[in-house]
């Protein structure tokens, strides 16, 4: 029960929703960089929601997949084939035995997907998670991303896996939006080191995602931010989204490795519905920043929620379709 | 540090409590007795506590427990606190290997600080240690109260791989790698143990923020054989408890600031 990895593609990595409660000790939560696609595509397959999946970067992944299963490309449309024939993303697919699935690149919908397979990706737990942190070499398949002839061990799928075949998760349903779409941000707990200019420009103006882009930070480009204090601070927790303003000016959002604690002021932290947008985008792509308040950050979540339950009952009666 | 902490929003997910905003063993004793009181209420939607020097960063799910609400049981607990409490203090004592091939940069520290190879080692022994956070790697502690005589800048080029255990020093700053990571500090030593393992899922640091360290001089002998008793798992690290008076400021005490 398991897959070979052919060719590992840009950065292939094995991720569940992270391992959370271990920040005190100064370990980086990790997990996926788009948790909200990661969710669904284990949703359509009857998965629980923690299962681990491929999560795969840009392009270039090519697997044989031993056993049969259902699988589900749940993100960017990153031109999935199998066995040759071209796959569509948010479709779940029944695979033989023996089946090749490859990862052409780009369709222009975002950069990152994640292929799930029923019964979810087995690797050990480390700490409570399967998350890959390369930094630290954690978790995930001996802690990094795959390489061509890595062994990936599959979970045994639940039952009555196999009528989920050709399942659609509907557009409408989907937590993919358009990669200008403006990235909401609630003011940071340094709102105070920054000029009311400052403060303008970050919300105002539009930033570009600049080359230095990973897991780890989003580093943007365009106008400087103007601070009226150091940027340095006594370090503190860093949240997911925390955008962080070092000297330069230039800010950098915070993904899914940073750092449990850091020195440099945040003006802003993105919304965690927000971030998992960001984190589609690619070098160049425009950012604009909206002050949003409490509510309407935590109501795009309860949002999703809602689009989750709707998913499930929609596998639930696809499976007991009449054939 | 602040008469009366502050709420600091930091995203839909994330709540800091703020007690200074400078490096401050009060305030981060405090935030400490906070963050015990709370783990123990259990409060549902709570993800994690992560103390940092000066802020207690409370991690949650939104869709479980509002902010305000999460607030209010906060400063419900805040007011529970008994200042006059006394506290407890755990020590963890490290067995390092001072010099030799274990401290490479010994010399430099000697150098920069006209002390001897002993006194260093008398004077990096001779205070404890207190861990404010532990953050940069996993297992990394942050700790303050280094003999200021023994500072030393960084090593101008950085090494690129430092063996996990190694201590070194940093400005009047001290401390031990917790994992095979580069890093410029000036190396004196090593310790057998290890501060971090992943494969322990009860505890996979030694030290947590809080704790006290107290290092003490052992031999290559003696590393080696702890090191062999760590990799069998023979090893207890050895930890003492002292009760102390006080370790909460009391809140008249506050007042008077």
């Amino acid at each position: 029960m398991s897959f070979v990895v052919e060719k590992p593609g840009a950065l292939t990595l094995v991720q569940d929703l992270g391992r959370w409660g271990h920040q005190f000790r100064g370990v980086t939560v990790s997990g996926p960089m788009d948790p909200f696609s990661l969710r669904m595509g284990n949703i359509m397959l009857g998965n629980g929601q923690n299962d681990a999946a491929l999560e795969i970067t840009l392009f270039g992944l090519d697997i044989i997949v031993n056993e049969e299963r259902c699988v589900v490309l749940a993100g960017a449309d990153l031109n999935m084939r199998i066995n040759g024939a071209p796959a569509q993303s948010w479709t779940a697919y029944y695979v033989p035995p023996g089946s090749r699935i490859t990862i052409g690149g780009l369709s222009g919908d975002g950069c990152r997907s994640y292929l799930c397979f029923s019964g979810g990706i087995d690797v050990p737990l480390v700490m409570g998670s399967r998350s890959t942190y390369v930094r630290a070499s954690l978790g995930g398949y001996n802690g990094r991303a795959l390489k061509s002839g890595d062994v990936v061990n599959l979970n045994a799928p639940k039952p009555l896996w196999r009528l989920g075949d050709g399942l659609v998760c509907p557009p409408e349903l989907r937590p993919m939006r358009p990669r200008d779409e403006l990235i909401c941000a609630m003011d940071g707990p340094q709102i105070d080191a920054f000029t009311q200019e400052g403060i303008n420009t970050f919300y105002g103006e539009t930033f570009t995602v600049s080359n230095e882009i990973d897991r780890m930070g989003y580093r943007l480009d365009g106008p400087e931010i103007e601070l009226c204090k150091s940027p340095d601070i006594v370090s503190d927790g860093i949240a997911l989204g925390a955008v962080q303003v070092p000297g330069h000016g230039r800010p950098i959002v915070m993904m899914s490795d940073r750092q449990t604690t850091g020195g440099y002021a945040k003006i802003a932290v993105v919304c965690t519905w927000s971030a998992a947008k960001l984190a589609q985008r690619l070098p160049g792509d425009p950012v604009r920043f909206r002050r949003v308040s409490e509510d309407e950050a935590v109501s795009y979540l309860f949002e999703f929620e809602r689009s989750l339950e709707t998913l499930d009952r929609m596998r639930a009666t696809y499976r007991s379709r009449r054939r | 540090m602040y008469r009366t902490p502050r709420f600091l929003g930091s995203g839909d997910s994330c709540l800091v409590v703020e007690f200074s905003d400078s490096i401050d063993m009060e305030a981060n004793l405090r935030l400490q007795s906070l963050r015990r009181e709370l783990s123990k209420t259990h409060i549902p939607g709570v993800l994690e506590y992560v103390p940092t020097y000066r802020s207690l960063a409370v991690y949650f799910n939104p869709l479980s427990i509002s902010r305000a609400e999460l607030e209010r049981l906060i400063d419900r607990t805040m007011d529970s606190l008994d200042p006059s409490a006394r506290g407890v203090r755990r020590v963890l004592v490290m067995p390092v290997a001072y010099g030799g091939e274990f401290g490479p940069d010994m010399k430099n520290v000697s150098e920069h600080t006209g002390m001897s190879e002993e006194e260093i080692v008398r004077r990096h022994t001779g205070l404890d240690y207190y861990c404010y956070m532990l953050g940069f790697t996993p297992g990394f502690s942050y700790l303050g109260g280094m003999d200021e005589s023994l500072a030393t800048p960084r090593l101008r080029n950085p090494r690129l791989l430092i063996p996990a255990g190694s201590v070194g020093i940093a400005g009047k700053q001290t401390g031990a790698y917790s994992i095979d990571s580069p890093g410029g500090w000036q190396l004196i030593g090593r310790t057998p143990l290890r501060l971090f393992d992943p494969s322990d899922s009860e505890n996979p640091t030694l030290i947590d923020s809080g704790d006290w360290i107290r290092f003490r001089s052992i031999s290559s002998d003696e590393y080696s054989v702890i090191q062999k008793e760590v990799s069998s798992g023979k090893y207890s690290p050895v930890r003492v408890t002292e009760e102390v008076e006080g370790l909460c400021p009391s809140s008249s005490k506050n007042q008077a600031r």
